[in-house]
């Protein structure tokens, strides 16, 4: 993919910061985009059922600068995505139409919860993140090309960076796979472990 | 045999199946479900006619959006009330081993409830749609929390797809003060090490001051794990730990108990297993920890004075410094001491125990709260907390200085019922995250112990409970 990128230069982005709490009160899966970053990208109070295209924007939250309308790629700062597991999080992201988040470090639970959503969390070293955010704010339509294939992240001037991913992840990404489905072929597997746990520690299956 | 550390104990112990590249499917004993995390969840077993694997692993509450004044008038806000109703019906189709809902006896705050229900045992897996089920890990249970497609994972599997962690000890010697509490400990474990320097690793907390924590105590501590950025929290099993399931209501019984308590004392980190990393704290040293800023990382003694952003060198740090301090609408170099609050919260997973209530009211006792203090909510973790504080006296305690008595939940910690800051208004609280917005949007969070919350609620400012 070849995407828009919009950065977001603060550490410690967390999860209630991403998607406020009043809107996990929704027993959906999708719509949590035009409330994503709610606090930071309105200047009024937001509630669910509102209708958000005539609230007060804020004009200085990055998300709503006009040269980043349509970013696809969110450039972010350490331990992004801590606090609470809520997967609303990637899901108000992915929703808004990112598809990927590149940062020099991942909250754990929100980086396990993007997987599983057809979010791409990458890591890149510190000093990569740091040219990247020079760059994007140097250059207007500043894009970057995300190699998941080839795992590898290339900026306009076609320097490349490379980034981890485990095969699990990588092979599910790119296939698009039910991993309820892919665990379940492990049925018999499953039931016997089970069975055996069921003999050895009775007290667990009450 | 190598010696290993308990993680890596409760790890192997439930590796169903190991793929090349180290993913494993780990089996998981008990799952805890609220209402915020799994309707789509549930929702997504019903598209797929999936079944739950095993409907006796589910123990269940609503706790999130509850109401925590006028239980007779039900929930008032609809979709609240839509998404407990949802839990209640889901529930009813697809099973559990037990169902605590809104207004039962037994309901209460998710983290609180398992282990006193004794749903939570030594050697389990735990999991649950909620960061703070690392509070589970003071039974030497392998807990942590997850995402709602994992925990749709979980229910149509018994399994997580996972990746072991590093291991990390954070070892605490030395007695602790009067006064200093597993909260404190918490806090100042990640003002040292910050809160990423878990990521990517399971913390056990190890060292005399952790022996001597009661089970509450080690619950607060491991509730606070995921602020330091792991996961999962660990203490390894004792015969406090033991003696604290004794004769819950889903504990093992007589034929079993002998058995099971022989294999929960082989829960501890074996002699010579080696950790990624060890960190190490003076017990003794630890003061009462009052935070600042809007990560918990930002925290200081109460004897301190809030930091200045100029002293900073790391540029990204310093911003954020600046951005807390604007937030919190503090000027560095501010004593602690001189910080005034408007709000006191004593609840949340974190600290609503009975012990927490304990340590409260005895700070309150014969005391008033301050005039200029708008509001004390006390807030107790479950109904049976709730009933035990009534038994002992403590909600008068509390009602007689001016606080408010209120029915369990997680309440304003999180603020998803009505229990919430107004912008602007600064909170003592003995919840768990000082997050922007997190107890309602432009609120000012500082977290403490429920004794520091109690002295402030008094005094009407942040006092060192040790000479209050």
């Amino acid at each position: 993919m070849n995407g828009l990128v919009c950065p977001l230069d603060r550490a410690n982005v967390d999860t209630d910061a991403i998607i406020p709490k009043q809107f996990l009160k929704s027993i959906k899966r999708s719509g949590f985009g035009p409330n994503l970053f709610d606090e930071w990208r309105y200047l009024d109070h937001g509630e669910p059922g509102m209708d958000n295209s005539v609230r007060p924007i804020n004009p200085d939250f990055v998300l709503n600068f006009p040269r980043y309308q349509g970013a696809e790629v969110l450039l972010a700062r350490e331990n992004f995505g801590c606090g609470s597991s809520r997967e609303h999080a990637p899901w108000a992201l992915e929703d808004q139409g990112f598809r990927a988040v590149i940062a020099p470090s991942f909250a754990d639970i929100f980086f396990n919860n993007c997987y599983k959503n057809g979010l791409l969390p990458i890591v890149l070293p510190a000093e990569a993140v740091d040219q990247l955010f020079r760059e994007t704010e140097a250059s207007e339509g500043y894009q970057l090309s995300i190699d998941l294939a080839a795992q590898t992240v290339t900026t306009p001037s076609g320097q490349s960076f490379g980034f981890d991913i485990t095969a699990h992840r990588k092979h599910c990404l790119l296939n698009g796979l039910d991993e309820i489905g892919l665990t379940l072929a492990h049925a018999d597997e499953i039931k016997a472990f089970e069975a055996q746990r069921r003999a050895s520690q009775p007290w667990l299956f009450a | 045999m190598t010696a290993q550390t308990l993680y890596d104990k409760l790890w192997s112990s439930h590796v169903v199946r190991e793929e090349d590249d180290g993913t494993v499917l780990l089996y998981i004993d008990r799952h805890l479900v609220h209402e915020v995390t799994s309707p789509q969840a549930f929702e997504g077993l019903k598209l797929a006619n999936r079944p739950l694997w095993r409907k006796d692993s589910i123990v269940s509450t609503a706790d999130h959006n509850t109401p925590t004044d006028h239980w007779d008038e039900g929930i008032k806000d609809p979709i609240s009330r839509q998404q407990v109703e949802t839990l209640d019906a889901n529930i009813k189709a697809f099973g559990a081993l037990a169902y605590f809902p809104f207004k039962d006896h037994g309901q209460g705050i998710v983290h609180v409830m398992g282990p006193e229900q004794g749903a939570t045992l030594p050697g389990m897996t735990v999991v649950c749609g909620d960061s703070h089920t690392s509070t589970h890990g003071a039974f030497g249970a392998l807990a942590h929390g997850i995402g709602t497609s994992e925990v749709e994972h979980v229910m149509a599997t018994q399994c997580l797809v996972a990746k072991k962690s590093k291991n990390m000890l954070v070892r605490v010697d030395g007695k602790l003060a009067e006064g200093i509490t597993a909260k404190d400990v918490a806090l100042a474990i990640i003002g040292k090490i910050g809160t990423a320097g878990g990521t990517g690793y399971a913390i056990e907390f190890g060292g005399e001051a952790i022996r001597g924590l009661t089970m509450e105590g080690r619950m607060t501590l491991c509730n606070m794990a995921i602020e330091a950025g792991a996961r999962s929290g660990l203490v390894a099993v004792d015969d406090k730990t033991i003696d604290y399931v004794k004769g819950r209501p889903f504990a093992p019984t007589a034929s079993q108990w002998d058995a099971a308590v022989a294999y929960w004392n082989t829960l501890h980190s074996d002699d010579g297993a080696a950790f990624d990393k060890v960190v190490e704290l003076d017990g003794a040293a630890i003061t009462p920890q009052v935070t600042w800023g809007t990560s918990p990382e930002m925290v200081v003694s109460v004897t301190d004075r809030v930091p200045d952003p100029e002293a900073q060198a790391d540029p990204v740090k310093r911003e954020g410094m600046k951005r807390a301090l604007a937030y919190m609408g503090l000027e560095a170099n501010t004593p602690i001491e001189q910080i005034p609050v408007d709000i006191v919260f004593i609840g949340s997973c974190t600290n609503s125990r009975i012990e927490d209530l304990r340590e409260a009211a005895a700070v309150v006792r014969g005391r008033q709260k301050a005039a200029s203090v708008k509001q004390v909510l006390v807030v107790p973790g479950s109904g049976l907390v709730k009933t035990e504080a009534e038994r002992e006296g403590l909600d008068k305690i509390f009602v007689a200085a001016g606080f408010e008595w209120r029915e369990p939940g997680c309440s304003m910690c999180l603020a998803m019922n009505a229990d919430r800051l107004l912008p602007g208004e600064r909170c003592a609280s003995t919840s768990n995250r000082n997050f922007e917005g997190r107890q309602g949007q432009g609120g000012r969070t500082h977290l403490v112990s429920p004794a520091m919350a109690a002295a402030a609620a008094i005094a009407g400012h942040f006092v060192d409970v040790r000479h209050f």
